[in-house]
C-alpha cells in the first residue's frame, strides 16, 4: 500500500507534465505547423526515490521557512522560491524561464537534520527488520533454502499479490525456526515490535531511525529481491528519509483573498512546519544541546513529516488550522470520494447539460421533451456560418443572450470565443461571415439526450426532440415514463445537448425514442398507455356512443386530423372511434384482460376495424400483448409511436368528457352481500376454533415432516386465505362493474380486485416473514390478548374492511407489516442494485459478432450462439419465431 | 482414484462431453477464426470429463439441454489445473 501512495503521487506528476506538454505542443502547432512526433510508452517503473535522485531532480534547496520578503516577493531558498515554479502572473520561473501556466513546476528538497521514517513504509520496514539479521543484515533463511523459498514466494505473489508475499516470508522463517538465531552469522536475534505509528522497539528498547537506517543498509541486494523489491529501484534504506522532496509550488498554490491577504495552501503550511523544526534541530545539534531536547525535536519533526504525508493516521492527532479544521495533506488529496482519483479522474462532469424536476405533458409527442425557456437560453448549439445561412444566423446574434431565440457566443475561425453582449453585439454582427460559428439558443426540433438515473437500461437514455415551453420543469409524455422508470413525485432528469453533427446524427439514428420501442429483454413494446389512457380507451371501446360531430371533436382534440377511416354513419360507436386511428389493412386477434359474462376475452380487429372486444391493459399497456408489437412490425416505428401518442390522447380526452372519479360509494356493498361476507368470516373463525381445539386435545393429524404446531399454523393460514378469497369474490360479484373503481381494476389501469376487497370487505391476514404475527409480548402479540391465544384475531387477522374502519389492535398489526415491508424494500434496493451493477460491469464489453458468437473485448468466445438459439429477442415474438404467421403473410403476397 | 458411488455421467444434469477429433478441431477453429485459447476453458480434472481421454490443448464438445434452443452445443478447450 505504501508504494501505491507514492505511485499515485508520481503518476499525478507525470500526468500534469503530460498536460503541460500537450498544451505546449498545441501552441507550437498553431504557430508553425510541424510534423507531430508521436512516441509510445514502452514501460513504466514504479519505485521509491533515493536521496541522490531527489537532490538530482531538485531545482532548489529549501533552507528557510519564510515565504515572502517585505515587498511580497518570494524568498530565495524559501518554500515559494521561484525556482520551484510560479503561481503569480507576470513572474517567470527561474528554472525553465516559462510563465504561469506554462511551467509545470519543479521539485525542491530539504536536508533533514536527522533521518525520519516514512509513514507509508512503516509496515514494510517492520517486516524487513523482523526478517533480517540484526548483525549481518541477511535474511533469516539458511543459504541452501533461499532458492526454494524464492520459488515459493514467487508463486504466492502471482496468486495473491505482493502483500501476501511479504507476509509469507515471516511464515517461512518461523517454520524454519531460525527466528532466534541468524543462520548466517549465528548472532542472536531479538524481538522487534512496532509501537504505532512510527516507533520501533527492540526488546522494549527504542531503535531510532538512524539505527533502523543502518540495519536496512546492511541488507544485501540479493536478499532484497526476496521481498519483491528490485534494489536497483528500491533500496530498503530509502524508506527512512534523510532528504525530503518538496513538491513544486504549482501543486500548492496560494489564494489571494479579497482583503489582499495571502492564504497559503495546506501543504505549504505543513512544509513550513517541517522546515522550521528542521532548522531548530540543526541549530540544537550544532550547539551541542542535551540529548533530551534533540530527541524531542526529532520526534516533532517525525510528527510533522508524518502528517505531511498522511494527516489521518489513527494514533496521531491530526494537524489542524488555527480554526480547528484538519489540514488536507497528500493522502487526503488522493484518497476517498472527494479525492483526486474518484472525484477528478473518475468523476464525469459535462457542459451543455441540464437537470431539473420532471412533470407530465401528454400533449407532447412521445419523442419530444419540453425544455423550460430559461434552459433553452443557457444551453446552446454551435451552428457554422456559411453563405446560405448568414442572414438567418445574424438574426440570432442580433437578439443576443437575453432575448429568445438569440445566441450567446460567436466563435472566430481561429478558435477565439467571444461572448455576445450589448457592447460587442455590433462588432460581432459586423464581422460575422462564413467560417464563423454561432452558438445559438435551442430551438424546437433540436436534438437532445434525455436520461434518468439509475441508467440500468439502454432505454434509460434516449434521444428526444426539444420543445421550448414556458415553466421551469422538463416535460415528457407520461407514456415514456416506463422505460425511464420515472414518476412525477419529485423525480429529476438530465438533458444533454450533442454539440457536433456526428453526435446528433448518431443520437438520432441509434437512440431516438422510436428506435427503442421494442424491448431487447422481452421483445414487446416498452412504451404503452398508462393509467387514465387505459381507463379511457376501455370506456370508449366498451360502452360509449357518439354523434358524428362529437366523434370528430374527440378525435381532433386528441391530435387526429385524418378522418378517412372514420365510419360514415350518423351514430358512431366507441369502437369505431378507436378504429379511426388504426390503418385500414390491419388485422389482429388477441385477448383482453376484460372478460365478459360468458368469459369471452377475444379482441378482433379486421381491416382496421375493432370488431369484437375491448381495448385494455393487455393490448395497450407497456410490456404486454402483441397488438403494439404487431403494428410495429407491419407499419414501422414512426407510425407506432405516433399511434401510441394518439391512442393515449384519445383515452384521456374521452375520460375528460366522460368524467371519471373514484368514489367512496364504489366500495359500498348491499346489505345482502355484507351478511354473506360476515357469514364467511364467522365460519372461518369457527373452523379455526375447531382446529385449535383439536390441536389442544392432540387429535390433529400432523403433516409429514411437520410438528403439530406447524401443521396447525399451516391449516389456519389456508383457512383464512380461503375466507379472504371468498370475501373478495363476493365483493367482485356484488360490485357494480361500471363503477369507476371497478373500471380501473378491470381495465388494468390501476389497482386490482384484492385492493377493492380490502376496502369493501376484509383486509385479511397480516403476515411477517411468511408467518402469522407471533412476536411482541411473551407468548402473545399484544397485551390485550391471552397468552397462547391462537385465534385469528389475536394473530394479525384483520376481519374488517378499510372503509368500515380498523380496531386499534388491527391497525397495529397493519402497521407492523407495513413497517416490515418498508424496511425490507429499504434494505433490498441497494443490495439488488449492487448485484445488478456487478453483472452489468462484468458483461459490459460482451458483443454479438457477425458469426452469431458472443465474445468479449479480447475476442474470446463466451457463447456460441446468442441465447443459445441465436434469436434476437427484440426482432422476434417474445423470443420465438412464429413460423405459421410468417408462412401466412408470405402466402398472402 | 477411489471408486465413485455412482457414475455421474448417468446423471440427468450432467451433459454429454466428448473429445473432438483433430479434423473437426481444425474446421472448428477455422470456422470461428480463433485459436484454442479463445474458446471457453475446462479443467482437465473437471468431473464432467470422467472417462473422456483428453490432454491439455484438446477440445471437448458438450451438448447441453437448453430452455431456448432445445439442445445447445458448446466447445471447451482443456487446460491443466
Amino acid at each position: 500500500m505504501a508504494e501505491e501512495e507514492k505511485e499515485t503521487k508520481q503518476e499525478e506528476i507525470a500526468q500534469e507534465e503530460a498536460v503541460q506538454e500537450k498544451e505546449v505542443q498545441e501552441k507550437v502547432r498553431i504557430e508553425e505547423p510541424e510534423p507531430v512526433v508521436s512516441k509510445r510508452v514502452g514501460s513504466i517503473q514504479f519505485s521509491v526515490f533515493s536521496p541522490k535522485k531527489i537532490k538530482k531532480m531538485s531545482a532548489a534547496k529549501i533552507v528557510t521557512p519564510e515565504l515572502y520578503d517585505k515587498e511580497g516577493y518570494p524568498v530565495d531558498g524559501g518554500l515559494m522560491d521561484i525556482r520551484l515554479g510560479v503561481i503569480d502572473p507576470g513572474l517567470k520561473c527561474k528554472t525553465c524561464g516559462s510563465k504561469l501556466k506554462e511551467c509545470a513546476g519543479h521539485f525542491g528538497y530539504i536536508e533533514l537534520a536527522r533521518p525520519v521514517v516514512h509513514i507509508k513504509f512503516v509496515n514494510l520496514i517492520l517486516s524487513l527488520l523482523k526478517s533480517t539479521c540484526r548483525g549481518c543484515g541477511r535474511v533469516l533463511i539458511p543459504e541452501n533454502k533461499i532458492a526454494k523459498a524464492k520459488n515459493e514466494l514467487d508463486s504466492i505473489e502471482r496468486e495473491s499479490g505482493i502483500e501476501a508475499r511479504r507476509k509469507h516470508i515471516r511464515i517461512i522463517i518461523s517454520n524454519l525456526k531460525t527466528i532466534n538465531k541468524c543462520p548466517h552469522c549465528k548472532s542472536k536475534q531479538m524481538k522487534i515490535t512496532l509501537e504505532k505509528p512510527t516507533t520501533f522497539l527492540e526488546a522494549e528498547k527504542r531503535v531510532n531511525p538512524i539505527e533502523i537506517r543502518v540495519r536496512l543498509e546492511k541488507i544485501p541486494d540479493d536478499d532484497v529481491f526476496l521481498f519483491g523489491m528490485n534494489p536497483k529501484y528500491i533500496r530498503p534504506e530509502w524508506m527512512v528519509q534523510t532528504v525530503m522532496a518538496i513538491p513544486p509550488v504549482t501543486m500548492r498554490p496560494s489564494i489571494t483573498l479579497e482583503s489582499g491577504e495571502r492564504s497559503e495552501d495546506d501543504l505549504t503550511h505543513k512544509l513550513g512546519d517541517i522546515v522550521r523544526i528542521n532548522q531548530r534541530l540543526f541549530e540544537n545539534i550544532n550547539a551541542g544541546a542535551p540529548e533530551i531536547i534533540i530527541e524531542d525535536l526529532w520526534d516533532l519533526l517525525q510528527y510533522h513529516i508524518t502528517t505531511f504525508f498522511d494527516n489521518s493516521v489513527a494514533q496521531l492527532p491530526p494537524a489542524r488550522h488555527r480554526s480547528g479544521q484538519p489540514l488536507k495533506t497528500i493522502t487526503e488529496r488522493i484518497k476517498s470520494k472527494e479525492g483526486r482519483i474518484r472525484h477528478n479522474l473518475a468523476g464525469k462532469r459535462t457542459n451543455f447539460s441540464a437537470r431539473t424536476v420532471i412533470s407530465p405533458d401528454p400533449m407532447l409527442k412521445l419523442n419530444e421533451v419540453g425544455v423550460p425557456r430559461i434552459m433553452a437560453m443557457k444551453l446552446t448549439l454551435p451552428e457554422r456560418v456559411n453563405e446560405w445561412n448568414v442572414e438567418y444566423l445574424k438574426k440570432f446574434v442580433e437578439k443576443g443572450p437575453t432575448e429568445y431565440p438569440g445566441a450567446n457566443y460567436v466563435i472566430r475561425p481561429d478558435g477565439k470565443k467571444k461572448k455576445i453582449t450589448d457592447e460587442t453585439k455590433e462588432a460581432s454582427l459586423e464581422e460575422l461571415q462564413p467560417g464563423y460559428t454561432v452558438e445559438r439558443h435551442l430551438l424546437d426540433g433540436d436534438i437532445a439526450l434525455f436520461n434518468r438515473q439509475p441508467s440500468l437500461h439502454r432505454m434509460s437514455m434516449m434521444c428526444h426532440r426539444i420543445r421550448v415551453l414556458p415553466g421551469k420543469t422538463l416535460r415528457l409524455n407520461p407514456a415514456v415514463c416506463h422505460p425511464y422508470n420515472a414518476d412525477f413525485d419529485g423525480d429529476e432528469m438530465n438533458l444533454h445537448i450533442p454539440q457536433t453533427e456526428e453526435a446528433r446524427t448518431e443520437a438520432e439514428i441509434l437512440m431516438e425514442v422510436q428506435t427503442q420501442l421494442i424491448s431487447p429483454r422481452y421483445g414487446l413494446s416498452v412504451i404503452g398507455c398508462v393509467q387514465d389512457a387505459i381507463s379511457g380507451n376501455y370506456i370508449l371501446t366498451k360502452m360509449l356512443n357518439f354523434s358524428r360531430e362529437d366523434a370528430v371533436d374527440v378525435l381532433i382534440h386528441s391530435g387526429v386530423t385524418d378522418f378517412s377511416n372514420l365510419s360514415r354513419k350518423e351514430k358512431i360507436s366507441g369502437r369505431e372511434v378507436f378504429s379511426a386511428l388504426l390503418p385500414s389493412d390491419f388485422n389482429f386477434t388477441g385477448h383482453s384482460k376484460f372478460r365478459d359474462d360468458k368469459g369471452n376475452d377475444r379482441v378482433v380487429i379486421t381491416n382496421g376495424k375493432l370488431i369484437e372486444g375491448v381495448m385494455d391493459r393487455n393490448n395497450l399497456g407497456e410490456g404486454s400483448g402483441l397488438l403494439l408489437r404487431n403494428i410495429h412490425k407491419r407499419y414501422g416505428k414512426e407510425f407506432t409511436i405516433q399511434l401510441i401518442g394518439n391512442i393515449f390522447r384519445l383515452g384521456i380526452e374521452v375520460l375528460l368528457r366522460h368524467g371519471f372519479t373514484s368514489a367512496l360509494s364504489d366500495t359500498d356493498l348491499p346489505e345482502d352481500a355484507k351478511n354473506k361476507v360476515r357469514e364467511v368470516l364467522d365460519n372461518a373463525r369457527h373452523d379455526v376454533d375447531n382446529l385449535i381445539a383439536q390441536f389442544k386435545e392432540g387429535k390433529l393429524d400432523a403433516f409429514p415432516g411437520k410438528t403439530d404446531a406447524e401443521t396447525l399454523e399451516l391449516k389456519i393460514l389456508e383457512l383464512l386465505n380461503k375466507a379472504r378469497n371468498a370475501a373478495g369474490e363476493l365483493v367482485t360479484n356484488f360490485a357494480d362493474k361500471n363503477s369507476h373503481t371497478m373500471i380501473m381494476a378491470l381495465s388494468g389501469a390501476r389497482g386490482n380486485l384484492i385492493n377493492l376487497a380490502q376496502m369493501a370487505a376484509c383486509v385479511g391476514q397480516q403476515a411477517l416473514r411468511g408467518r402469522r404475527i407471533d412476536k411482541g409480548y411473551h407468548g402473545r402479540t399484544l397485551s390485550c390478548y391471552r397468552k397462547g391465544d391462537l385465534r385469528p384475531d389475536a394473530r394479525g387477522f384483520i376481519g374488517h374492511g378499510f372503509k368500515d374502519g380498523l380496531q386499534p389492535a388491527q391497525f397495529f398489526f397493519g402497521a407492523m407489516t407495513g413497517r416490515d415491508s418498508l424496511m425490507d424494500t429499504a434494505l433490498r434496493t441497494p443490495k439488488s442494485g449492487y448485484l445488478y451493477r456487478r453483472l452489468a460491469n462484468a458483461m459490459q464489453d460482451l458483443k454479438v459478432e457477425y458469426d452469431y458468437t458472443v465474445r468479449d473485448a479480447s475476442g474470446k468466445i463466451i457463447q456460441f450462439a446468442y441465447g443459445e438459439d441465436g434469436i434476437d429477442v427484440s426482432k422476434s415474438e417474445k423470443g420465438t419465431i412464429n413460423v405459421k404467421r410468417i408462412a401466412k403473410t408470405v402466402g398472402a403476397k | 482414484m477411489a471408486k465413485q458411488a455412482f457414475d455421474i455421467r448417468k446423471h440427468n444434469l450432467v451433459p454429454k462431453h466428448a473429445k473432438v477429433s483433430d479434423r473437426e478441431k481444425k474446421t472448428l477453429l477455422e470456422k470461428y477464426n480463433i485459436s484454442v485459447y479463445d474458446l471457453p476453458l475446462i479443467r482437465k480434472n473437471d468431473p464432467g470429463l470422467v472417462g473422456v481421454d483428453v490432454k491439455p490443448g484438446d477440445i471437448v464438445k458438450i451438448i447441453r439441454q437448453s430452455p431456448t434452443a432445445g439442445e445447445a452445443v458448446y466447445y471447451r478447450c482443456v487446460i491443466n489445473v
